[in-house]
Formats: structure tokens, sequence, C-alpha cells
């Protein structure tokens, strides 16, 4: 894996802060999205890094879950959209006319903002990915693999009884643990985060928090929320979108304690938002 | 400012005053209007209850039919004068004879042409296929008696029924006041009854009411349904999936879905004429056959799938096609894993409705020639053949008063089809819905 497509950020960046990091799994350069005649996303530069969490925050309609959905072009399915720029995963324009939108969706699995469970059973959503991409030969397999994936999520002890069980029959919490645990039943490198727990309680959120730390350290994370307090909680580094403009980014602790932009202290500091 | 004046309320109490001032209003108003749904409702229940109250009233009686026994004498002098016994020769005999002689033998002080032919009249002209088909099956029958339940003519059946006024005068009823006494005397000694009436569900068309059934007409409508689901269901679902989830919006997709609207407006009769143009005229195909039925009724009912089917994919919410897509399936494992799947009881609701719509249609079959009399039930598509709503339309052009009992006889047919389908709908729907 190199980096070697990958042209360095060019000089004259808006971007306060740090936004590259060493090794990144998703390098951004200049990423531009319009829709229609909208500029929704203007020039944003920013490197993902492995192991980390990237929290994107920003007021709403700033462009930061348009941004995400640039991450696996799940923007291809809007068709006013459009999105210039290059994206690189491991190095790779995930544009490019060789790479197959559905074997980077494979890669960058995504987590949404209402859980949104298929409606079959448990085990059939978990099951639901390694099927398609033919990752198990046999019943044994798929058993294992969506074991292992309701264990990574947190959720087996509580539905290993009833696999069979509808998985829409779960409480909002545990569908989307459910849906997180089929993200993970592929193997991804990254795991996109549209506010996973804005349609969540507190005590269901905090669950969710603590398997976003887990997973930290198998997977690069990135999650958009409204939450400042979720973003200085689960995230090591931050990025402050403002307008479709990335502000700053940088370590979750320096933005939070000291931004170095006055809209980014404007915002974290509770003047508008 | 008091609490009577005109302008705006500033305290809870004044508010509290305007609000009962209007209670009393908004209250007669909400009353007005359930009166007002009572009303329809009722309305539209008398007339259900009406429709079905006259057509079984007039036409359950279509299950029984008059039937007479009589003594026949298989007489060989009449069936093989020549004694050859062979198949062809038993064929062609005058069976019509034997049924005559035994009349003449049950009523001997009957003389005289005019009188003996209404005598003879009190028989079904099926009677001799009857015997017909008993000698070619046991020719062994020939020269022996044997007592046979033979087809009363309609007349005699309505009679039993109670459709022909006994008080009316004479020349205005179609049996003769000696008719009415020969069918009291065979009723004295139980020689004519009303039994079921088989020959209604296996016999085709004919200008005999007594043996007209709708058999043919049946048979006709099931090819021709079948024909209609086979071609408009895949045609019409895979044409909705791709116009709901593969095709881009632009204008030929806009210009395409106002057209889809606008066929599902055309008149029926049209689809007739475009089938009667298209499939007879230009590819030559039969006339009146099952299968041009079924080709144009897949047209009338296309546009109706098609909006269904659109609708039930709409309602899908998004978040599963979210999701199946964030998980790398591919656009069309997307469809068919969880779209399509999820659509199956509006896509299959849709096409049930349509083709019930298809079972009620006569107007386009008038086109291409299924309003042809036929007698025969039909063994394949091609064949000619009627439909039930066509052996309705032509039943109830009939002046016999048989026929208005199987006109109605053939609409609780058509009534039952009908309910059998939207049934099927119904707990389909209920089958296949899921909750997200």
């Amino acid at each position: 894996m190199s980096d070697k497509a990958v042209p360095p950020v060019r000089e004259g960046i808006r971007t306060i802060g740090q936004v590259t990091v060493p090794e990144p799994v998703f390098a951004c350069r200049d990423v531009n999205v319009h829709y229609g005649d909208k500029h929704a996303i203007k020039d944003v530069n920013i490197d993902i890094g492995r192991a980390e969490v990237l929290a994107m925050i920003g007021p709403s309609g700033c462009g930061k879950s348009t941004f995400l959905r640039c991450l696996n072009r799940m923007n291809d399915t809007i068709e006013s959209a459009r999105v210039t720029g290059l994206i690189a995963l491991d190095g790779q324009d995930i544009h490019d006319k060789r790479r197959d939108v559905v074997q980077l969706r494979a890669r960058v699995g995504m987590v949404f903002q209402k859980p949104n469970p298929f409606p079959k059973s448990i085990y059939e959503n978990v099951a639901y990915g390694p099927r398609i991409h033919g990752l198990a030969a046999d019943r044994g397999e798929l058993d294992e693999i969506v074991n292992v994936s309701l264990r990574r999520a947190g959720l087996w002890e509580e539905v290993k009884d009833r696999l069979n069980n509808p998985g829409t029959s779960l409480s909002g919490g545990q569908q989307q643990r459910l849906c997180i645990a089929r993200a993970i039943a592929v193997n991804p490198d990254v795991i996109l985060m549209d506010e996973p727990c804005s349609a969540l309680d507190p005590i269901a959120t905090a669950r969710i928090e603590d398997l976003i730390d887990e997973l930290r350290e198998s997977y690069a994370i990135c999650i958009v929320t409204h939450s400042m307090q979720q973003a200085a909680r689960v995230s090591q580094r931050t990025a402050y979108f403002h307008l479709g403009d990335l502000i700053e980014v940088g370590e979750t602790k320096k933005i939070f304690t000291n931004p170095q932009a006055k809209l980014t202290e404007d915002y974290i500091t509770g003047r508008f938002g | 400012m008091n609490s009577t004046s005109n302008g705006v309320p500033r305290t809870a109490a004044e508010t509290q005053v305007r609000v009962r001032a209007g209670l009393a209003r908004r209250y007669r108003a909400e009353r007005r209007f359930r009166a007002y749904g009572l009303a329809a409702v009722a309305l539209g229940i008398s007339f259900v209850v009406f429709l079905f109250g006259t057509v079984l009233s007039q036409g359950l009686s279509v299950l029984r039919q008059g039937y007479v026994q009589l003594d026949i004498i298989y007489d060989p002098e009449v069936i093989d004068p020549a004694g050859t016994r062979l198949p062809d020769d038993l064929a062609v005999a005058d069976y019509q004879a034997l049924v005559r002689a035994a009349l003449r033998e049950r009523f001997p002080d009957v003389e005289g042409r005019p009188a003996l032919r209404e005598l003879y009249g009190l028989v079904s002209s099926a009677a001799s296929v009857e015997l017909q088909k008993r000698v070619t099956a046991d020719p062994g029958l020939i020269g022996q008696r044997q007592r046979v339940t033979l087809l009363a003519d309609d007349t005699v059946d309505m009679l039993l029924k109670g459709k022909v006024s006994r008080s009316a005068p004479e020349d205005e009823r179609r049996l003769s006041d000696a008719q009415v006494a020969w069918v009291d005397a065979l009723r004295a000694d139980g020689a004519l009854q009303l039994r079921f009436n088989r020959a209604f569900f296996t016999n085709g068309d004919s200008r005999d009411p007594e043996q007209a059934g709708v058999r043919g007409a049946v048979v006709g409508s099931f090819l021709t349904l079948l024909i209609t689901l086979l071609l408009s269901f895949p045609i019409g679902v895979g044409a909705a999936v791709y116009l709901e989830e593969f095709a881009p919006r632009n204008r030929i997709t806009d210009i395409i879905e106002v057209n889809i609207n606008n066929l599902a407006a055309v008149p029926s009769i049209v689809f007739g004429l475009l089938g009667l143009a298209m499939f007879i005229s230009f590819f030559g195909m039969p006339r009146s056959a099952p299968l041009v039925g079924g080709l144009v009724l897949t047209l009338l009912t296309l546009p109706t799938v098609i909006i269904a089917s659109r609708a039930a994919l709409k309602a899908v919410p998004p978040s599963i096609r979210e999701a199946a897509l964030g998980m790398g399936a591919s656009r069309w494992q997307t469809v068919v894993h969880h779209v399509l799947p999820l659509a199956m009881p509006g896509v299959l609701t849709g096409a049930i409705i349509g083709m019930a719509r298809a079972l009620g249609e006569s107007a386009p079959l008038l086109m291409i020639g299924m309003v042809a009399f036929i007698v025969e039930v039909p063994a394949g598509a091609l064949d000619p053949s009627t439909v039930l709503p066509v052996q309705v339309f032509l039943w109830s052009d009939l002046p016999e008063r048989g026929f208005v009992e199987r006109t109605s006889g053939a609409i609780i047919v058509l009534l039952l089809f009908l309910i059998v389908m939207n049934a099927t709908a119904v707990v389909l729907r209920n089958k296949f819905e899921k909750r997200w």
C-alpha cells in the first residue's frame, strides 16, 4: 500500500490545522460537490488515518454528511450530485474507471442516521453482506461470521437465542448495533457513521460510543455528529465544516480547548449551531 | 375591553368565551359530515344489495333444470333398419322418432298433426343427442325398453319454475293449455321434475336455453386471462422496476410517465380496434381466439399494472435501498433482494385488480370477434371462443325466458370469479406484508 498517486496538499488552502496524517486510509484533495446549482462542498482537503476516529462537526447543512457520503460514493445514487477532485483509498482514486463501486462499498461500510435493518431475521441481516460477496463457503463459515460480527458489535449476548427473529423487532439501540454488525461482517477498512446516535436515547448512545471506541483498534471510523460532547468523547481528530468549507482540522483535544479559527470557536462555544 | 368585544381576546377568560361560542358550530359541522358519509355508504350498500338481490333471485334458479322421464323403446326398425350395427349408421339414425313414439305412447289420446307437434315440443331437441350417445356407447340397448331421463324444453322448465304465468291468456304464453295439461299429468306421476342442472356447467353456448351452458365462456375467460397474466405481470413489473429504480429522471422518462397515465384512461374499445388492426389484420392471428383476447387485454391492463407497481416500489423506504447499497449490493441485487420483495404485496394487488378489470371487459373483445356464437368448448388458446361478460351480453339480447335466467346465472359465475380474485388479492397482501 503506497500513496504514490496522491499529490501533496496544494499551497494556499483555507483550512486551518493539520489536514494530513502519515499513512492515511483516505486522502482527499480539492473535493467539490455540486447538487445541481448548489455548491455543497468546496475544495475540501483532508486525510483520514488508520485506527482513528475522525469526527465531523458543524451546523446543519454545512456539508459534513455530503462529504461522508463521498467516501463510499453513495452520492452516486443522487442524480443531480456531481463530485470532483481526488478521493484516494490506499492511494488509489475511488472514481477511477477501473475501480468498482461495489468493491469500494465492501471496503467502506456505512451506518446511517436512522437504524435501517432489513426486514429480515437478525441472522440474515448480518449474513447478507458475506452472502452477496461470497465470503462464506458453507453454512458453518457463515454462522461463524455472524457470530463474530455480532460479538464485536456487542449484540451477541442479547440476541443469541433469537437470531431468527426479525431485525426490526429489536430496540432502536440494538438495531443500530445490528447495523454496525452488518457493516463489519464484510471486514471493511473504514466505517462511515452518519449521526448514528441521533435517533437513540442516552443509554443506547453510550453503548454505541463505547463500541466505537473498541472498533477503532480495527477500523478507521468517520463519524458525523451534531453532539460536540460525542465528538469530544469518541474521536481523536475533529473536522469542523461550515457552509461547505472545511474550516479547521486537528486533534480533538486541541479543537475543543484551543480552536484556531473564529468560526470554530463560535460553534463549539455555542454561539450558533 | 370586555369579553364580548370583537377584538382579539387578550386573557384566558376571554379566549374561553370565544371557544365556547364556537363549540356548537364545530360539533354541528362534524355531525353533518358524518351524516353525509353515512348516507353515501348506505346508498352504496343499497345498490350492491339491489344488484345481488336481482341477480340472485333471477339467476339462482339456473341451478335446477326440468327433466322428463320417458319409456324409450330402442326400436331396431328406426335405429338400424339395415341391421349393420355400424357406428356410422347408428350415428345418423332418427332418434327424435324414438322420443316422439314414447310421447305418443304416454299420451295415446292425442291426435292430429298440430296437437302432436305441441306434444313433441315438451321435450328438448337435446333428447335425441342423449339417446344417440347411449346407443353408440352400448349397441346392446337396441330392441330394449328403458326409462330415460331427458331434458325438458325450456318452456316446460319455465312453467315448472313458475316463471310462466298459468293465469295468462293462452295466446300470451309460450305453452298452450293442452301443453300445460300434459305437464301437469307428467308431474302427477313423477315423470317430470326439477333436478340439478349439470348442463349449465358442462355445456357451451346453444340456441336452446335448456342446453346453453357457461363452460365455453368460463374456459375462454380462463385462457384469455392466463395469457393476460403471463404477459402483463412480467412486462408490467419489469417496466415499473426499470422506470422506478434504473431510469434517469429526464424529459424522456417524464414523457413516458405521462403517456402511461394517459393509456390507463384510454377507452377499452380503442384497445380492441388496435388489437384488430395489429394482431389480426397485420400479424394474421385467428379471430375470436383467446390468444388475441389475451394480447388485447394485456395492452389494456399494462398501464394499470405499471402504475400500481411503481406506486408500490415508491412506497419502499429509501433507507432500505441505502442499507443494501451501503453493504456493497449492486443496484440489481438491491432491487431483487430487498425492494421488490417489500413492494410485492402492492405489486400483486395491482396485478390482480388489473386482472379483475380484464375479466370484466367485453367491449375490446367484441372488436376481435370473441362475440361469435360458439358451441364448442375451446380446447386451446387458438380455438374460437367467447368470454363470460360477452356471454352475458349475448344472452341478455335473446328473447327466450330461459336466457333471462341464464344471463343472471352467468353474471353470478362472473361475480364469483371476481370475488375470488379480489379475496386472493387481500390474502396475498396480508401474507406478504412486512413492517419496517
